[in-house]
């Protein structure tokens, strides 16, 4: 065919880290601490309410309600009413998508026009940037930047700067998109930070996109704070959740988008325009697993209260270990995954097929071709046109099994033995 | 009676094009949380307006496109099975679960008689609705028009428009003594123009039941390639092909492979609409504009039940051709169904237009001539038919004179639309 085909749409939006790491990961079999999915099995009581939904009648298989399973908006709106203390309407205040990837999809294409802006915080989760772009938006850019320098280094040291980001609200913002707890650094946003970014959108009129998919992943007594709980954010907040990091069950791909009907009804439009459907027997196992949560919410018996201390032992194991061996790792509050800096290791970099990108990546691929190690280089989370000025992290996700965690540790003692 | 309020502001914005639903809040009516253009005008669907409907255990449900007939077992029992393994509860590979991704280039390489490489050649989405959607999003933009066969599955002119594309329409039209729908050549060719960027097609068809013939396809084909343009297949009911037809993939029609994308379905394939899944497959250069919308959008689909359609794909690719081969033995278990329900609605007096495969059967009403000026007179007489036929407990939807019933339901469902169809012959 002679003509130009693609829409210009997608264009420069077509490279994906995931797509290239991922596929690294598996040819060369290495250790995988890159890509964020736990490699331990979900909850017994979530499998087991799956296999009884598969079991149960021929409606299991067949549509549901195209905005979300029944059982599912109505035990998300009665979970999420008491943490955010108001009355969340099942069947207006929530979209049920396909993981939160596909809400994050909904609400850009539903509410970003051509000359929009949506400010987005960096690092970011990857997604955000594209997306923008894909709905013809503008991005605008800030930094959490470190505050300071000591030995022990955690991610409540990344923090906005007021008047920069005060300066980057303009009559055109259209939204901010912030992430907490965040992916790749694992801050948790405290409430006088929230304060600020809210009192910045009620005064410019701006939405609100909250990506709080790692919510319940909170450590060393932090606490996750719902920006839609602050005053007059709830009428201008989408809030972003995720099965997959809830339930750590990410490959059933069920999330949701939760805010005021009013803007939620923009999101469905998207949504019966591209999908319509999510699958059902995963939405009513998910169904089952939030009502066991409601009724042990707070109580030691609560999976939202048990894998977080579960996961707090093995990010201070894999803390240990990256120290141990010449690394330096910020310490998250929260969420999958920690970064570390490598800039004081110095590898020879000789493979010629990297030598034009960013020296993380080209660690990042170093180190799974020739140590069996995958990580994700964290320039990845920032724009193209930032991503030269940060290229001393690596990103780990520590979501996984002793056993692959002690792999991952063998590997880097090795190495820096050998060195 | 959500329903109506819908049915009546479709109807409104039938007649007058510009009917708009405004939503007032005044403590948040905000100019900046206004949606954006794309999806303007695009708020109402036919289907999200009759969940409410289909949900009432009352009404004999013959109006959505789903089985009530249950999948086969070893599906169920595929998906039990990969949901106990670890690794099938986290994220696969994005543009499709390896499993399934060579299933189904095993499967449908032997359909088409071609390679068909499945990591360059076969996208995954969530259902053939996924796969319309990232087909129009990747190749579709303003400028473009996009020729649309009516009948349609609804959502193909919404997703055009979203796409910034311009739907241009051309109806099947009924022609001679068989009762055949058919193309107008002359009127299919004068569609055509330098701005045409893709045809959609859909065979068998949603609602009609026509299974485009070779020469049919043929004539699609020659315009295609003389104006350099795309087609979009949507061959969802693929498999369901009744006696003395046969579907044909216009993607195999020369010089046609380069330019289709041809979208299919699990949910209908294996009668399992609940798991949303769904494929395109064509050539590298058209695919991967696909896969960059997915990766954009919602960038995996569901592992287990990936590896319960791949699973499912293989054993089914070995009985192909085979009287137990799902593919056979669901299309002759429906070809019964079809039969049964096309003499049911004869004895009624009304005429079945029988379908060549398919899940639908659409049915002339004109004949019955059913008094309805109870129902009111604001409203044409399609859209009170169907109201009245709610009220007399059978859902179904309707376009022109024409009502559309599934028929893939069971024996039970059958005879309680039957039970009903027959007291309308009293009434």
């Amino acid at each position: 065919m002679s003509r130009k085909l693609h829409a210009r749409r997608i264009e420069a939006i077509d490279k994906n880290i995931w797509v290239e790491f991922t596929q690294l990961a598996a040819d060369y079999k290495a250790v995988n601490l890159g890509q964020g999915f736990p490699d331990f099995s979900p909850p017994s009581f979530v499998q087991e309410a799956f296999c009884k939904a598969l079991n149960g009648g021929f409606s299991m298989h067949q549509y549901t309600r195209a905005f979300g399973h029944p059982n599912l908006v109505k035990i998300l709106a009665k979970f999420f009413s008491r943490i955010v203390g108001r009355e969340i309407d099942p069947m207006e205040d929530i979209l049920v998508s396909v993981g939160a990837y596909q809400a994050l999809f909904c609400t850009f294409q539903a509410l970003i026009d051509e000359g929009d802006e949506v400010i987005i915080v960096e690092p970011f989760f990857d997604c955000y940037q594209p997306m923008v772009m894909m709905a013809g938006g503008t991005i605008c850019l800030l930094y959490l930047r470190l505050k300071c320098c000591g030995p022990v280094l955690s991610s409540a040291d990344w923090v906005l700067s007021p008047e920069e980001l005060a300066s980057k609200f303009s009559p055109r913002t259209k939204a901010i998109v912030i992430n907490t707890p965040n992916n790749p650094l694992g801050k948790v946003y405290q409430r006088e930070e929230l304060q600020m970014i809210a009192d910045l959108c009620i005064k410019h009129d701006v939405i609100c996109i909250s990506d709080e998919v790692y919510e319940w992943l909170t450590y060393d007594g932090t606490k996750h704070v719902k920006i839609a709980s602050l005053p007059g954010m709830w009428e201008r907040t989408v809030t972003i959740g995720s099965a997959g990091k809830t339930f750590s069950a990410t490959g059933w791909k069920v999330g949701w988008a939760m805010g005021s009907g009013h803007i939620l009804k923009h999101l469905k439009t998207v949504h019966q325009n591209s999908v319509y459907h999510c699958a059902t027997a995963a939405q009513e196992a998910v169904a089952v697993g939030f009502q066991r949560e409601y009724d042990v919410f707070g109580t030691e018996e609560s999976y939202f209260h048990q894998l977080p201390i579960h996961l707090h032992e093995k990010r201070l194991r894999l803390a240990d270990c990256l120290k141990s061996v010449g690394l330096k790792p910020i310490l998250p509050q929260g969420g999958y995954f920690m970064i570390a800096d490598i800039s004081n290791l110095n590898v020879d970099l000789t493979d010629p097929s990297t030598k034009d990108e960013p020296y993380d990546y080209r660690f990042v691929k170093w180190l799974i071709k020739e140590k069996g190690l995958a990580t994700i280089p964290v320039s990845a989370f920032y724009s193209p046109e930032h991503r030269n000025e940060f290229q001393k992290y690596i990103r780990f996700c520590f979501v996984k099994e002793d056993t692959t965690l002690q792999a991952a540790e063998d590997i880097l003692r090795q190495w820096s033995d050998s060195k | 009676m959500d329903s109506w309020r819908t049915v009546k502001v479709l109807q409104r914005e039938k007649i007058c094009n510009m009917y708009r639903i405004v939503f007032l809040n005044d403590k948040m009516a905000s100019i900046k949380h206004k949606n954006a253009k794309r999806i303007e005008g695009l708020d109402k669907n036919v289907w999200v307006a009759f969940t409410s409907v289909a949900a009432d255990p009352s009404i004999v449900n013959l109006g959505q496109g789903y089985p009530d007939i249950p999948p086969p077992s070893y599906v169920k029992e595929g998906l039990a099975q990969a949901a106990m393994v670890d690794r099938l509860n986290q994220y696969t590979r994005g543009f499709g679960h390896p499993t399934l991704v060579k299933a189904l280039s095993k499967v449908y390489g032997k359909v088409y008689d071609r390679q068909l490489d499945p990591f360059k050649e076969i996208l995954i989405t969530v259902g053939g609705y996924g796969s319309l959607f990232s087909t129009m999003q990747a190749l579709v933009e303003e400028g473009d028009e996009v020729i649309i066969i009516e009948p349609f599955f609804d959502c193909y002119v919404p997703m055009v428009k979203m796409a910034g594309g311009k739907p241009v329409l051309i109806p099947l039209r009924l022609v001679g003594y068989s009762a055949d729908w058919v193309l107008d050549q002359k009127e299919l060719a004068s569609k055509f123009n330098s701005k045409t960027k893709a045809i959609i097609i859909n065979t068998p068809n949603n609602p009609i039941g026509k299974i485009f013939s070779r020469s049919e396809l043929q004539a699609i084909a020659d315009l295609c390639i003389k104006h350099d343009t795309l087609c979009f297949s949507d061959e969802v009911y693929e498999w369901l092909v009744y006696k003395g037809h046969e579907h044909v993939k216009i993607a195999t029609l020369p010089g046609m492979w380069d330019r289709t994308i041809t979208i299919g379905s699990a949910g209908k394939t294996f009668s399992v609409t609940g798991w949303k899944l769904g494929w395109s497959i064509g050539p590298d250069h058209l695919i991967k504009h696909l896969q960059t919308v997915m990766q954009n959008s919602l960038y995996t689909c569901p592992t287990p039940l990936q590896e319960a359609v791949g699973q499912g794909l293989l054993r089914e690719f070995e009985l192909m051709g085979k009287p137990d081969c799902y593919f056979t033995s669901l299309a002759l278990e429906l070809e019964g169904k079809r039969d049964r329900m096309a003499a049911m609605l004869r004895q009624t007096g009304m005429t079945p237009v029988v379908p060549e495969g398919g899940y639908f059967m659409i049915v002339d009403v004109t004949a019955l001539n059913q008094d309805l000026s109870h129902m009111g007179d604001d409203e044409p007489y399609d859209y009170k038919f169907v109201k009245w036929m709610i009220k007399e407990k059978v859902f179904c939807f309707q376009f022109e004179k024409y009502i559309r019933l599934c028929f893939i339901k069971q024996e039970s469902t059958l005879d309680a639309a039957e039970a009903i169809l027959k007291s309308w012959n009293k009434g």
